[in-house]
This record gives structure tokens, sequence and C-alpha cells, in this order.
């Protein structure tokens, strides 16, 4: 009813769609930061989608699979192997008790999603499981994984469902099938990040604005779950203002004095005080997820309508895949 | 840019394709922070389909939703129909808006803050004092005598936004910031005055400390202190420093 983890990687930690409802009181929201990969890696075990699972960055961790447990692994590709042999990723996989799952090199994103059916056995702090790792909270012991700490699943024992194979590949049991994700999540070369206008994007120069979304922006190495800082052309405000704090939100680009822009994500700070020149659509925000420190990105604008029609669209390509995985699994 | 002014002229407009912000004006005063608070408690006493959360700070409300909720309470003439999530969480708070009374008084509660200053506590204490011509004791009590209003609370978990500071003491912040200030520690920097919930890097003038948490994650408002309370710091002495700070760590 366990893994154990044998070696931690760099930064593993629960997270599930994040702790919503506190803001008001400062508390932040923490959550996936690639949402849509850990929402499929949940429908493929037969989760809900809103169930916690496990958030696997750039070197993942060294799992002890210490029962019989249903997994899906989708996200960035960090070559997850049961002992020493690939397994695929955006598929239904049975692992048996005694196995290894590893990572390996990094080949496509950064942050792979591990969901187990039923989920991990943790309490949930504030209505939810993922963890708030500045404020200790939430997830295993508020903190990212540990090497020797066992995660308790929620269900006993799972048996091999019957539309897997009923031979061993590669040490798991598979589906003949995979979810078709690149809709919903791609991982290309200095990929276009769509925004919105930002609140205050009318106090920037006309030169700023020009350069936001014609020139490559930079992930800074000073990026991490809270934001990545971006190192392109300098964005300058017409003239100086000190503004008063307010609500920011997964994906407002705003600006320091300093003038490289920083574009806030999971573990966000409820407020700020910086001016924003823009809103990352929220439908592009998982393939943000995916860029590498040291990786460009392009920025480009469309309307709020647009954006409202993107994400409703991508909702509906979830609900789709989400009816087909039934489907498929019942066969 | 999408934006509509309402009838109390108050100006909605997105923050992204999730939230909306709806801005009273564009300074600290507490006519505005009336209007955020009713507004706010209006909408959460009656929350619309897809509502998720609302944030106050010192000029705005903003408001976040679920699209697909939002949307899918509308009923559609055709499947094929767009029907603009913010549009519509724009006329229900539209419709709220005009329907409001701001004429009522908000009932305050007040937070009182025992805290011990100077020495260890506050190592900025006597810097704050010089800087005035003032004593040490003068600091304490025109900070002691205070009344401050929480605005907002943000930044950390916990941590308020008051106003209210006297001028007497006013004082800018550290040239470089501490890397990290220890949970319950008050400080001052500019106009503003706080207590810092859990420990974080700051470059407040640190002025004493308060033996009480802040934050607490295991409650539900996991915050001591809430938008538009009254908060006071009453002086205590290390002794009552340390024997409440026993108390809080049974908690």
């Amino acid at each position: 009813m366990s893994m154990r983890v044998s070696k931690a990687g760099l930064l593993t930690s629960i997270q599930d769609l994040g702790r919503r409802g506190f803001q008001q009181h400062g508390v932040i929201v923490s959550g996936a930061m690639d949402s849509y990969s850990l929402r499929i890696a949940n429908l493929l075990v037969g989760n809900d989608e809103k169930e916690a699972g496990l958030e696997v960055t750039l070197m993942g961790p060294t799992l002890e699979i210490e029962s019989d447990c249903l997994v899906a692994i989708t996200g960035g590709d960090l070559a997850p192997s049961v002992n020493g042999k690939l397994v695929p990723m955006w598929k239904p996989l049975f692992i048996p008790k005694g196995s290894t799952l590893s990572f390996g090199p990094c080949k496509t994103g950064c942050r792979s999603y591990l969901s187990v059916a039923g989920g991990f056995a943790i309490n949930e702090v504030l209505n939810s499981k993922s963890t708030y790792l500045r404020g200790e909270i939430g997830g295993y012991k508020g903190r990212a994984l540990q090497t020797d700490d066992v995660l308790p699943l929620s269900v006993p024992a799972v048996s091999k469902p019957a539309f897997l194979s009923n031979e061993l590949i590669n040490g798991v049991y598979t589906s003949s099938w995979s979810v078709n994700y690149k809709e919903l999540v791609h991982f290309t070369k200095k990929p276009g990040v769509r925004v919105i206008n930002g609140s205050q994007y009318d106090l920037f120069t006309a030169e700023s604005k020009s350069h936001f979304t014609k020139e490559p922006f930079k992930v800074s190495n000073q990026s991490d779950r809270m934001g990545y800082r971006m190192d392109g052309p300098s964005l300058q405000l017409q003239e100086k203002k000190e503004l008063l704090s307010e609500a920011v939100s997964k994906g407002s680009v705003q600006v320091p004095p300093d003038g490289n822009p920083i574009i806030l994500l999971a573990d966000r700070q409820t407020t700020g005080g910086y001016p924003k020149i823009a809103q990352v659509i929220t439908a592009d925000l998982p393939l943000l997820a995916q860029v590498k420190p040291g990786e460009s990105i392009y920025f480009s604008h469309i309307s709020l309508h647009e954006a409202e029609k993107i994400y409703l669209e991508k909702e509906q390509m979830l609900q789709e895949l989400k009816i087909a995985v039934n489907l498929a699994s019942t066969k | 840019m999408n934006q509509t002014v309402t009838k109390a002229s108050a100006v909605i407009s997105p923050l992204g394709d999730s939230a909306l912000v709806i801005t009273f004006g564009d300074s600290i005063q507490y006519d505005i922070h009336k209007q955020i608070k009713t507004c706010k408690d209006s909408i959460e006493l009656n929350p619309f389909p897809g509502f998720i959360e609302c944030v106050p700070a010192f000029t705005n409300l903003t408001i976040f939703y679920n699209p697909l909720e939002v949307v899918a309470a509308v009923g559609k003439k055709q499947k094929k129909e767009f029907v603009s999530p913010f549009e519509v969480v724009s006329s229900i708070v539209q419709s709220k808006l005009e329907n409001e009374q701001t004429e009522k008084e908000l009932d305050h509660r007040t937070v009182s803050i025992p805290v011990c200053y100077g020495g260890e506590y506050g190592p900025d204490l006597e810097y704050v004092a010089r800087h005035h011509n003032l004593t040490t004791e003068e600091v304490i009590s025109i900070h002691s005598e205070g009344e401050y209003l929480a605005y907002m609370i943000g930044f950390a978990p916990g941590f308020p936004f008051l106003g209210g500071l006297s001028e007497r003491i006013a004082t800018p912040r550290r040239p470089s910031p501490r890397t990290s200030i220890p949970a319950g520690s008050v400080g001052i920097a500019g106009m503003q005055t706080g207590v810092y919930p859990i420990s974080t890097p700051g470059g407040w003038q640190l002025i004493g400390q308060t033996p009480i948490k802040l934050f607490l994650p295991e409650q539900n408002p996991p915050s001591l202190l809430q938008a538009g309370d009254i908060i006071k710091f009453e002086p205590i002495s290390k002794e009552e420093y340390q024997e409440m700070q026993a108390k809080e760590g049974e908690k």
C-alpha cells in the first residue's frame, strides 16, 4: 500500500489543482504547474481529475513500488523506466509490487506527473493536498520528497484491469492505446505563448509594448514554481509610478523596475505591486510549465474573447478524452 | 480593452481569462475600503455559479471564477453560440453594485496584538528613535497608541497591510534587506507598519515581536487577521512574551 523513495531526485512534490478559497488570507494557491498533464494522468487511472499526484522536476526520483499499483505518467518526458526498462507515457501502467520505478535524462519538457489509482493517502490542509513549500504545509509533511520517505496509497490492493495486456511488457502491464495529448500539451522549441493585455498595459512605453511581442524572452536560471524571470529587452513604463498592492493571478506578467518581466506561476504570492503588462492565457500555462531555464519563448497578443474560446475548447477536449478513456477501460 | 463602468462609478476589467477586477478608486481611503467590503460581502453571501473566491485590496476587489462553470449555468439558445464568461460575471457584479446600499456603516472587529518592543525582539527600535529624535519609550507609546485598519491581507499568509501609522515614527526601509526575519516580527516601512506571520526575507525596520501566531493553517479562516479588522498593539514585558510564547507552543 505504499511507494518508498529510495532516491529523492531534484524536486518532487505532491500537487493537486491547488488550494482555492484562501487567497484573501494570503494563502497561495500552489498546485500542478502543468495542470492539463496532471488531469490527464488522473483520468488514465480512473481518478477524479482533481486528485493529487507527484510533480517530478527535471531529475526524477527512484521509487520502490511496495504494492501492486495502477499508475500513469504524463507531462514532460523524463525517461521513466521500470526495473531499468523504459515504459510508455500517457497510458495506464500496472506495476507489480517489488518493482523499481525510476527516471532518466530529460528528453522533452521538464515536469512529469505521476498519478496512482485512488491517490495518495495524505490529509488535506485547507481543502487541498498540494504542497506549499515555503509555508511548509500540505503534501508530504509540507515539503519536497526526500530519500526514505514512504508515500501511503489510498487503495489497499489493486488488481490488474482486464483491458491491460496479459503479459508483462518491459516490467509493466499496459494498454494497447494511449491518449492523444498533443492538442493540450506540446513541447516545441521557442514556443509561442499567448497573452491578453495586463491591467497596466497602457502604462508601458510604445517601444516596450512592441519589443514584448517581437523579441524572444529567455527563461532565466532564477525561475521556479513561484515564477519565471525572463531575460530579454528591458520593459519600461512611460513614467515612474508607484502602484498599490493588488491581487495577481497565475500567468500575470509583472515588470519590476529593472525591466525584466516575471511570469507568476503556481507558487506566486497572492498579491503584488508591480505593473502587469500581460496575462498568459490559462490554456498556454501548461506549455510554459514545460519550458526549461535557458530556453526562449515568444509572446503573442490575442483578445479576451479568443482566450475564453480557447479555454472552453480545451475543457471540451478534456471532457471528450475522459469519455474515451472510460470507454476504452471498460472494454 | 474590455472595460465596463458601472453606475456606482466602479470599473470592471479582466485579470486574465479567469478573474476580473472591480476598481473603486485610486488611493487609500476609508470610503473605498467600505465599498470593497460591502461588495465582497454581497458576493460571498450569494455566490454566483462558478464563483471561486475574491481578494480585497486597497482600491479594488478581484473575483476569481471557473469560466466553464460560469458558462454552463447560462442557458444557450444555440449549442454553437459563444458566451463570454467575463461578460456573464461582469453583468452579475454590475447588478449587485446597483442594488447595494453603501450607506451602511461597517462593523469592525478589534484585535489586540501583544508586542515586546526593543532589545533582541526589536533590533531597529533605537534606530527609529534616533531617526526622529525621540526616545525609544516615545516610539513605543506612539506605535502602541495607534489604531490601524487592515486594508488587505497578502504578500505572505496572514500578513496585514495596515493603514494609520503616525508620521512621527514613519521610517524608510533598511538600505539592504535582512535575509531572514523571524515570524512575529513587528516592523515599520515608510508609512506602513505590519507583522510578519512567517519567517521571510525583508527590509522593514524591526521594532518588536509578538509571541502570538498570525498564520493558523489548521484553522478556517487560516489567518488571525482579516481585511477590515482594527489592530492595536499592546506593549508587554520580556517575561510576559516568554510566558505567552510557551502557551502558544502548546496549542
